[in-house]
């Protein structure tokens, strides 16, 4: 009794967490289901199942407009969150573990002040903005719509890079510096190996953050700057047809695939 | 070769649209533009072709009214027309004096918001009714009474679309309104009054209606009759009401904008969609009608007879546009919506 | 504590920030000042502000002018949308955080290799479009949807539940859009635990309900706490699942300044509901800070 007690005992076992953790999982992949389910559909519709059929795949592989605001949107997201999150990291290093400093309320504030106004008002203030330097210097091109996404995705870099960081231990960091190495050695070798969770939290928050934006995108993009969200948003108002569906798909299994290549990769090599 | 491919994929887009020779961007409605349409006037006069899309009429104002946006021709609807040209952003391109405005539909020459058609091709127009569905409802459906007063059938499956400007005047002309813009207090009371008292029987307030109505989801909404037309082909038992208190009007017309920078192109556009074959393909596309005679010959042979693309004769006169309204109005008229939504 | 010191740590401080800070004026605050003027300007006939100086807008904010008989009085439509707001974006985020600390403690409790797979596996479902998702969600919940189905199937209810169209299906939608933005945060604070401290808090008998308030909560404390800015804040303003779940029959703040800046060609009102907004949160952020670095110097 003692030995099947001790074999069941886990010291990271909390009661019902992790029946709570499997539904979490099953509800968040319900609707990913249902969504493939419904990228089959022969109908022109994402509510009524007409029937199994490829079409969509076929139609979404046709239409060139979609093709290049996939495209568009995963550029934006990319360069974006890779912005986002390095001047976060930084602000967060500049921000915890340093005691009180005059500034630092005023700091805090404005870092996650996109977070505070409903996007449309940051939209419209962008469109103002931006479109007075268009005209200025002629120049249109997608740098508008990445430095607006990394300005909104650092506070959702931020955060989850800060809660990281906040009372984190500096032993490791000061037994470095006892032991002679210099302040940039130790923060690739000690500090940044024990941040790499919270960094690679934020990264992915604020991609996602990014490909979803609607409101943002649409008062800051020029001629043939559609991303996926606006031009889902400019279908809305008539009909959306499983097309996207065929598009997400796809999208997802390409993801899945190279996410299982670069396992497989990085196993082996360890 | 295919990472070259891919690679310069993105140099393009980064680098944005150059304006050369042989562009022409359009920023128009979204999943609203023919492609076929689109490629048969770049392979005609070799021009390369970017849509951009919008979601309202008010984007587009105000996106164009910034400045810098890289937009040759804008497609805003009737009442946003007047205020477009009011403020200077439309270029005066004289459709009038274009070969093909022989094809144009005398009905469509004078309008209100562009007397004449100085600066404006017609795309496409149509109406806001009602959309029943026949088979749980089988009373008059050509009245507003249908959302705004309605039958025990029908109470708790209607939708609205979130259209402010449409949803007031179809309330304003159920109480007796003439005026979608007026500014009798009396008549804005009473459209009010009817509207709040409606509202518990409305299940939402939201788009998406032709899937919903052909998947039953919906009994009823007020909808626009080419998004009606397709939820028939769906579902044979959807019907288009025109109420016959009044219902709004609409029409889209192509406008080329004053700091347009490919404005050969953009005239080009213009006058290739008042032949009849090209406005036939617009409205085979979205399903409304356009402004062009002898483009029925080229238009699929189920828009011909659709109810929803003719109406009745003793109906269409109950059909009015409407105008944007005056600040005044306006502020009333949100005061309603925000009222209504609360 | 040398005030040199000080000095230095507010200049590494400040330097170490400058970047995000920088980017941060250029593309969100600055401008934002522009529209923060605008709350004091005449609103334009069709669109934008015509430069008279006027307070109108705040007073539109809390009082409205019956538009038939001329009586003042307070604006209840504007004061029910706000209150939906908050009440709504309080039961998201507490609804987040019991579905997402056990998640977050379970992805951060898996072997080290496996953590980062299973990260993938919590935001891969957001790599979809948010309209795509919401639609997606409204397949599950809708009248003959996969719930009700399987509901029925396994005995549970005798007759479909109604959940489109209402309060709950905008609650369900918006947890389920704003839950990685909890786990995320929580997944990084937890994931510093040493598991030896709980090991060897159990050998020296403390209880169950000692370790979770005594060792894990406060180590996750960081986490909730940022977890919990990062949905109660942004859900005030959602926009996209109040309109197709909640069937936009009622609006939230998000649509409500929308409005303004749309279809209601009311520019100032927009901007000072923002701007109320704005202060609002900032207040709560303020005493956020103050409650963390408190904690910061305790430990």
């Amino acid at each position: 009794m003692a030995e099947f007690g001790r074999r069941k005992f886990s010291a990271t076992a909390l009661p019902g967490f992790s029946t709570v953790a499997a539904i979490t999982f099953i509800v968040l992949y319900a609707p990913i289901v249902t969504l493939v389910i419904y990228s089959f559909n022969a109908s022109d519709s994402v509510a009524l199942w007409g029937g199994f059929s490829a079409k969509w795949y076929g139609i979404a592989w046709q239409n060139t407009h979609v093709q290049e605001a996939t495209i568009r949107s995963i550029i934006i997201a990319v360069s974006a969150s890779a912005i986002a999150t390095t001047v976060a990291t930084m602000a967060a290093l500049g921000t915890t573990r340093r005691g009180k400093y005059s500034g630092q309320t005023l700091i805090y504030i404005m870092i996650n002040q996109p977070l505070m106004v409903p996007e449309i008002v940051t939209a419209v203030a962008l469109l103002i903005f931006f479109a007075s330097i268009k005209v200025a210097t002629g120049y249109t091109g997608l740098i508008y719509l990445i430095v607006a996404h990394s300005a909104f995705c650092v506070p959702f870099a931020y955060l989850p890079i800060r809660a990281r960081l906040e009372g984190m231990d500096l032993t490791l960091e000061t037994a470095a510096a006892d032991l002679y190495s210099t302040p940039f050695r130790t923060f690739r070798r000690v500090t940044l190996p024990l941040l790499a969770p919270g960094i690679a939290a934020g990264a992915m928050l604020a991609f996602v953050i990014s490909l979803d934006d609607v409101v943002i995108t649409e008062f800051v993009k020029s001629a043939g700057q559609d991303t996926l969200p606006t031009y889902m948003l400019g279908q809305l108002r008539r009909a959306v047809t499983p097309e996207v569906n065929a598009i997400a798909t796809a999208l997802l299994c390409l993801t899945v695939l190279l996410l299982t290549l670069f396992f497989l990769l990085t196993r082996k090599r360890g | 070769m295919k990472k070259t491919l891919i690679l310069s994929a993105v140099a393009a887009l980064i680098a944005g649209a150059a304006h050369a020779e042989g562009e022409l961007n359009i920023y128009n409605w979204g999943n609203y533009t023919n492609p076929d349409l689109i490629k048969k006037f770049e392979e005609a006069y070799d021009v390369k072709v970017t849509i951009t899309d919008y979601d309202s009429n008010t984007t587009a104002l105000t996106k164009v009214e910034a400045g810098g946006h890289g937009f040759d021709i804008v497609v805003p609807s009737n009442g946003y027309v007047k205020i477009f040209i009011d403020k200077g952003l439309l270029l005066e391109t004289r459709p009038d004096q274009m070969e093909n405005f022989k094809n144009m539909d005398p009905t469509w020459v004078n309008v209100g918001w562009d007397m004449g058609r100085h600066y404006t091709v017609p795309w496409q127009w149509g109406s806001t009714g009602v959309a029943v569905n026949t088979s749980t409802y089988s009373g008059d459906i050509n009245t507003s009474a249908i959302f705004l007063d309605p039958p025990a059938e029908l109470a708790g499956k209607i939708n609205v679309v979130p259209e402010m400007a449409d949803v007031m005047a179809m309330a304003i002309y159920y109480v007796g309104g003439t005026d979608s813009c007026t500014e009798d207090k009396e008549i804005l009371k009473k459209a009010r009054d009817v509207l709040v008292a409606a509202k518990p029987s409305w299940l939402s307030m939201d788009y998406g209606t032709t899937d919903k109505l052909s998947s039953g989801e919906w009994v009823a909404s007020v909808n626009w009759n080419g998004s009606t037309f397709r939820a028939r082909l769906a579902n044979p038992t959807v019907q288009y009401g025109y109420p016959v208190e009044g219902y709004p009007l609409w029409m889209d017309s192509v406008a080329v904008l004053a700091d347009a920078k490919n404005v050969e192109n953009a005239k080009l556009f213009q006058n290739f969609i008042m032949d009849p074959e090209n406005a036939a393909m617009i409205s085979a596309f979205a399903r409304y009608s356009n402004g062009i005679m002898g483009s029925d010959a080229f238009m699929p042979a189920d828009m011909k007879t659709a109810p929803e693309i003719n109406p009745p004769a003793e109906l269409a006169a109950a059909g009015k546009f409407a105008e944007a309204c005056p600040k005044a109005v306006q502020d009333i008229h949100t005061a309603i919506w925000t009222e209504l939504q609360k | 504590m040398s005030t040199s010191l000080e000095k230095q740590r507010a200049r590494d401080g400040w330097l170490l920030s400058a970047p995000a800070l920088v980017l941060l004026v250029f593309a969100a605050a600055g401008p934002l000042l522009i529209v923060a003027t605008y709350a004091f300007l005449t609103p334009g006939d069709y669109s934008g502000v015509v430069w008279d100086f006027t307070l109108k807008a705040w007073f539109q904010v809390l009082f409205e002018r019956d538009i038939f008989d001329d009586s003042i009085s307070m604006a209840d439509a504007h004061l029910s949308i706000f209150w939906r707001s908050i009440r709504l974006s309080l039961l998201t985020t507490i609804l987040t955080f019991l579905f997402g600390l056990p998640t977050a403690w379970f992805i951060a409790t898996r072997p080290a290799k496996q953590r980062a797979a299973w990260l993938f596996l919590i935001t891969i479902p957001f790599w979809t479009n948010l309209l795509i998702r919401t639609f997606a969600i409204m397949e599950v919940i809708r009248y003959d949807g996969l719930l009700n189905k399987a509901l029925l199937g396994i005995g549970l209810i005798e007759t479909p539940l109604r959940i489109m169209y209402t309060d709950t299906a905008v609650l369900i939608g918006m947890t389920y859009v704003y839950l990685p933005l909890m786990v995320l945060p929580m997944f990084a604070a937890i994931d510093r635990l040493d598991i030896r401290l709980i090991e060897a808090s159990y050998d020296l008998y403390a209880t169950r309900l000692k370790v979770l308030t005594k060792i894990i909560l406060p180590i996750v404390r960081p986490g909730i706490i940022a977890g919990s800015i990062l949905v109660f804040v942004p859900s005030i303003g959602a926009y996209v699942t109040p309109r197709v779940l909640g069937g936009g029959k009622k609006m939230m703040v998000g649509n409500f300044i929308e409005l303004q800046f749309g279809a209601g060609r009311n520019w100032p009102l927009g901007a000072a509901l923002s701007l109320i907004l704005l202060l609002i949160v900032s207040v709560a952020l303020i005493f956020y800070v103050r409650v963390s670095t408190r904690s910061d110097s305790d430990g």
